[in-house]
């Protein structure tokens, strides 16, 4: 096997978020300070993100049979390492004012890190099951932080070890899911790498619809990948661990984790060849139709924030559904490779999901943080340990625009993201997939997109309102300075924010904006990419 | 650039308000008011200053023989989709827009002085309402069009949610879901209209000339049509999806209802003149039976419902909807003369309703109440307000004289040539018309006033205050532009003619199809 310089520079990010893992490992081990180690976890992904940078026009090169580095591990690459640097700040922001022991939260942030950058450049599915594991082993723990609600005395607010557990043991059945099918898929094909499972596929010896050891192996590969993305049915523990885990690490789960997942399977879908079998089309037009719908009605009923943006992740997972099977019906009636505009509104709408929920759940985070300024009152909110309480309840909502603008008006902007609205990127990741969909004339799975989009509007809206709805008693005031008079706001926790976190959302806030309104570039970039994919391919 | 400025001036001048609201209430109304005169005086400056022809047309694209087109101005937007940023205006566009401008200065004087709280979060929401309505009548790119629509969504949402009355939430929500959903599915038939057109020359646009030209696959085009079909009478609105617009109207503060009732319904009936026939054709000619039947459902229906509603606002809605039919049954009647009586419908209609629910409000803002069986014997004590309350529900009754006979007239006379018994059916409703208008006039102003009257029930009587200044500005206005509508019409007719010609002839063909292509691939 040949390794050489051109090799080890290829694989310098992964081995730069390595060594920075270890650092900052030791580091803590001497120096137990906050501050300190995450300034060291940033300078880490920075010096990664260089690294990527210093690479981002090379043609691609196969490190091993395992990784391919090419210009669509650098691009998923670099959103990755971004959406880390931004958890990482959100976390130093959440937890410097918590008690507890919070620095190891940083090597394990490092170590998800790693394993999502792996995952992205996988050909392989050893290397595909090595990163998902790094990545999932290092947020069993994640989700867990931090360890000292352990001695909390209410019971009825989720606590982060018993989401941690749920995640630990339901991940665990995914995974074994997952190591089963591709045990399977070997049997029937004796291969491992992403083409050379597809060339078998395609002899007639083991044509996927005509042996079962295939079949199987690839319903559940589905079923793992499924999980990963909170598809219905295997949706379960997602409300759960969203709304159990801290709020950077909600914000880190439902990005960067699902995102790596995400690229995984578009790379895959990449080396997809020809025909798919049509029980594996109609199996997952029924997976993504539920998931549109059950995510969004289910979120309906949510009165809790983390929830019911759990409950969105989970229709959107079903959108992103739909382009890929609009890439999949697409390659089945011109036998040829899925490529086109299915897999650039994959990409892109992967793109504007990590960078809204990244907005969303920072929102959150940002306003969880941090000593609070009112006093929580006793009466109106019994013995909820306000010192760790999330900001998560939907009276914490309460007319927020007009106490925090800037926080209300970015996490508005998030939300009409997610609900598809014109002016933010989540409503070009919208006009992709239905562009893509009327390629593939998939007009039912459209008509329910729309449904599903309809019903998702209504609560999405509801948060809205609920954060620009006029303070009471001000009805009668004379303008903008009148305030809130502090009564109204005792039931809601309210917390003071740093100038810096503030404008860290405010450029998040921007980048939907922007990209919304002027999205030619990112357009040209992701074409660029995968033609160039398609050229190496 | 005439467009742009104006659209950017509202964008900017909404931002504007928001800031100066910070350090005054007071500012962001005169900001708003500055901000709208002077775009109403750009408007009109250019517009008599420009040379028809002023359009480049080899740069814009605008092939000969499609309307008078000024002011165009295109710049690439997206140019992997072919998406352009094509703003150009015609005589239909140009009536539209000043019709924006003057309801949007009687929404500030409407809101003058009924907003006090966090008005400068309202002005920004009304300038922005505005700025999307003008984008609306003026974007030539199919996708363009519906970002300004769906733009506008948002702050009319806020309009209606925060500064409304008591059902306010839930009136805004539905208006919301209900514009948003069928937005969704014009989005899809825009989508689906470019898709084909991609097929058959191997170009992706969006551009409003380009796709007139696309002959649609057997069966599919009806369906494209009704995207857009559905949208626009969502919005327009038409009886089956009518419901969300008596409680949006009902609810909404006055400055929204104005708004609504006299820019965001004429943008349905602008997108079903715009959009639906030229690119449609022959779908449209195959669909409009059953459109000009939704029509005068529509007039019957809601002139009914009107007669039976016991609050001013609502009653004035369900006109609104019944107006609207005749829009409806003069669009799909696709002939010269019926098409000139809806444009003219729309602005009168405009006009009227816009006064009707400013004195509503009005009488609102004083009395605190908007039940017919509160109110009664207001000549007495507020003769002005009740003296420009008969002369516009005259004026929506269709009283020769009045802009609205002239669009309900003509509409009627179209068509009548294209379906004779439609129109008997639809003239019925100009009799309903007058039995809720007199209602209006009996109910309010006239009635005994012993019987309930409102001094006693709230002691304020005495202190309900006859209009102000500015309020008698905004109606005598109102009042000098209804009545030349209806005296002298012509000139608005002369001025949109080029346009509907335009749109009822077929395409220039420019292009037979190229050679067919599968996929709408990447790399090209």
């Amino acid at each position: 096997m040949n390794f050489g310089f051109p090799h080890f520079m290829a694989l310098l990010p992964v081995i730069s978020l390595t060594v920075a893992s270890v650092v900052v490992m030791l580091c803590t081990a001497f120096f137990r300070r906050h501050g300190l180690i995450a300034a060291l976890t940033l300078l880490g992904l920075g010096i990664t993100l260089a690294c990527l940078h210093q690479q981002s026009g090379i043609a691609a090169i196969e490190v091993t049979p395992l990784m391919q580095f090419d210009r669509l591990s650098v691009f998923f690459s670099a959103w990755i390492l971004v959406a880390a640097m931004v958890v990482t700040l959100l976390s130093w922001h959440y937890f410097r004012t918590r008690e507890g022991l919070s620095e190891e939260l940083y090597v394990l942030l490092l170590t998800a890190t790693l394993g999502a950058v792996v995952m992205v450049s996988s050909i392989h599915f050893a290397s595909f099951f090595l990163g998902l594991e790094i990545l999932s082993v290092s947020l069993f723990a994640l989700v867990a932080y931090p360890v000292t609600s352990l001695t909390r005395k209410d019971r009825s607010a989720a606590s982060p070890i018993e989401a941690g557990i749920k995640y630990l043991i339901l991940a665990g059945i995914a995974s074994a899911m997952l190591a089963m099918g591709m045990a399977f898929l070997y049997a029937a094909t004796g291969e491992l790498s992403f083409s050379g499972i597809q060339t078998m596929l395609q002899t007639d010896a083991v044509h996927e619809s005509r042996n079962l050891y295939a079949m199987g192996g690839i319903v559940m590969i589905l079923a793992g990948v499924a999980f990963k993305l909170a598809l219905v049915p295997f949706h379960m523990w997602t409300p759960d661990v969203y709304h159990g885990a801290p709020a950077p690490v909600t914000a880190f789960l439902a990005t960067v984790s699902k995102f790596a997942m995400l690229v995984l399977i578009l790379r895959a879908f990449l080396f997809a060849r020809g025909d798919h079998p049509e029980a594996v089309i109609a199996v997952v037009t029924g997976v993504a139709a539920v998931s549109m719908l059950v995510g969004n009605l289910l979120a309906l009923q949510q009165n809790n924030v983390k929830r019911m943006l759990a409950y969105s992740s989970i229709s959107h997972s079903g959108y992103v559904l739909v382009a890929f099977l609009a890439g999949m019906v697409a390659s089945t009636a011109n036998a040829i490779k899925a490529e086109g505009i299915e897999v650039e509104a994959i990409a892109f709408y992967i793109v504007s999901y990590l960078l809204t929920s990244l907005t969303a759940f920072g929102v959150v985070s940002v306003l969880s943080s941090g000593r609070e300024r009112v006093s929580y009152s006793r009466e109106s909110g019994g013995n909820v340990d306000a010192e760790t309480r999330d900001t998560d309840g939907l009276q914490d909502y309460e007319s927020l625009f007009w106490k925090r603008p800037v926080m209300a008006s970015v996490f508005a902007i998030a939300l009409l993201s997610s609900a598809g609205i014109p002016l933010t990127i989540g409503f070009m990741g919208k006009f992709y997939i239905f562009a893509a969909g009327v390629t593939s004339a998939l007009w039912w799975l459209l008509l329910v997109l729309i449904a599903s989009s309809g019903i998702g509007l209504f609560y999405y809206l509801r948060l809205v309102l609920v954060m620009f709805r006029l303070p009471e008693g001000g009805h009668d005031g004379h303008g903008e300075e009148v305030m809130a008079p502090a009564q109204t706001t005792a039931a809601a926790l309210v917390r003071e924010i740093p100038v810096g976190a503030r404008w860290l959302m405010v450029l998040l806030g921007g980048v939907i904006l922007w990209l919304g309104v002027y999205p030619g570039p990112l357009m040209a970039e992701i074409r660029d990419i995968l033609v160039a994919m398609r050229v190496a391919g | 650039m005439m467009l742009l400025d104006l659209i950017v001036l509202l964008f900017g001048g909404g931002i504007l308000a928001w800031i100066s609201g910070r350090m005054d209430a007071r500012f962001p109304r005169w900001v708003s008011l500055i901000v709208l005169l002077v775009g109403l005086l750009y408007l009109i400056t250019h517009w008599v200053g420009a040379d028809p022809d002023l359009a480049d047309r080899a740069l814009s694209g605008i092939p000969s023989g499609s309307g008078v087109w000024q002011f165009a101005l295109v710049a690439d937007w997206m140019p992997l989709f072919g998406v352009k940023f094509f703003l150009a205006a015609d005589g239909l566009s140009l009536a539209l827009l000043v019709l924006t401008f003057g309801l949007g200065i009687v929404a500030v004087f409407s809101a003058w002085s009924e907003i006090t709280d966090r008005s400068g979060f309202f002005y920004f929401n009304l300038l922005w309402t505005l700025a999307g309505v003008a984008g609306i009548f003026s974007a030539l790119d199919l996708l363009l069009f519906f970002f300004f629509w769906e733009v506008m969504l948002i702050p009319m949402y806020f309009l209606i949610s925060l500064w409304g009355h008591e059902k306010r939430e839930y009136a805004a929500l539905k208006f919301f879901i209900f514009t948003q959903v069928s937005g969704l599915l014009m989005l899809l038939s825009i989508i689906a209209l470019a898709f084909f057109h991609y097929q058959q020359t191997g170009v992706i646009t969006f551009d409003y000339f380009s796709l007139r030209n696309t002959p649609l696959p057997e069966g599919v085009g009806i369906w494209v049509m009704l995207g857009f079909f559905v949208a626009f009478t969502v919005k327009l609105p038409s009886v089956p999806f009518h419901t969300w617009l008596p409680d949006a109207h009902t609810q909404a503060p006055t400055a929204g209802s104005v708004l609504l009732a006299g820019l965001l319904l004429k943008t349905g009936a602008y997108g079903l003149m715009r959009f639906i026939l030229p690119l449609f054709p022959s779908q449209a000619a195959q669909f409009a039976p059953i459109a000009m039947l939704l029509g005068v459902i529509s007039i019957l229906y809601a002139a009914k419902l009107a007669f039976a509603q016991l609050d001013f606002k609502r009653l004035i809605a369900y006109t609104s909807i019944s107006h609207m039919g005749f829009i409806l049954l003069g669009i799909f009647s696709a002939n010269a003369l019926a098409m000139q009586g809806a444009v003219i419908q729309m602005l009168a209609h405009g006009i009227s309703s816009s006064a009707l629910f400013a004195i509503a409000g009005s009488l609102q803002h004083r009395l605190h109440t908007r039940q017919f069986s509160r109110m009664g014997g207001l000549a007495k004590t507020m003769p002005n307000t009740a003296a420009m309350g008969v002369f516009f529900s005259i004026a929506a009754l269709g009283m020769p004289g009045f802009g609205n006979f002239v669009g309900e007239a003509l509409v009627l006379f179209g068509s009548f040539q294209v379906n004779p018994l439609l129109t008997m059916l639809a003239t019925v409703g100009m009799i309903l018309s007058p039995i809720y208008a007199l209602k209006i006039i009996q109910k309010v102003f006239h009635a005994n006033a012993e019987a309930e009257p409102i001094g006693d029930a709230l002691g304020e009587q005495a202190r309900a205050e006859d209009f102000r200044f500015h309020e008698r500005l905004s109606m005598g206005l109102m009042v000098v532009a209804i009545l030349w509508l209806g005296v002298h019409p012509q000139p608005v007719i002369r001025l949109v003619e080029p346009s509907i010609s335009a749109l009822l002839v077929p395409a220039p063909v420019q292009v037979s199809g190229l050679a067919q292509q599968d996929e709408w691939s990447i790399g090209r």
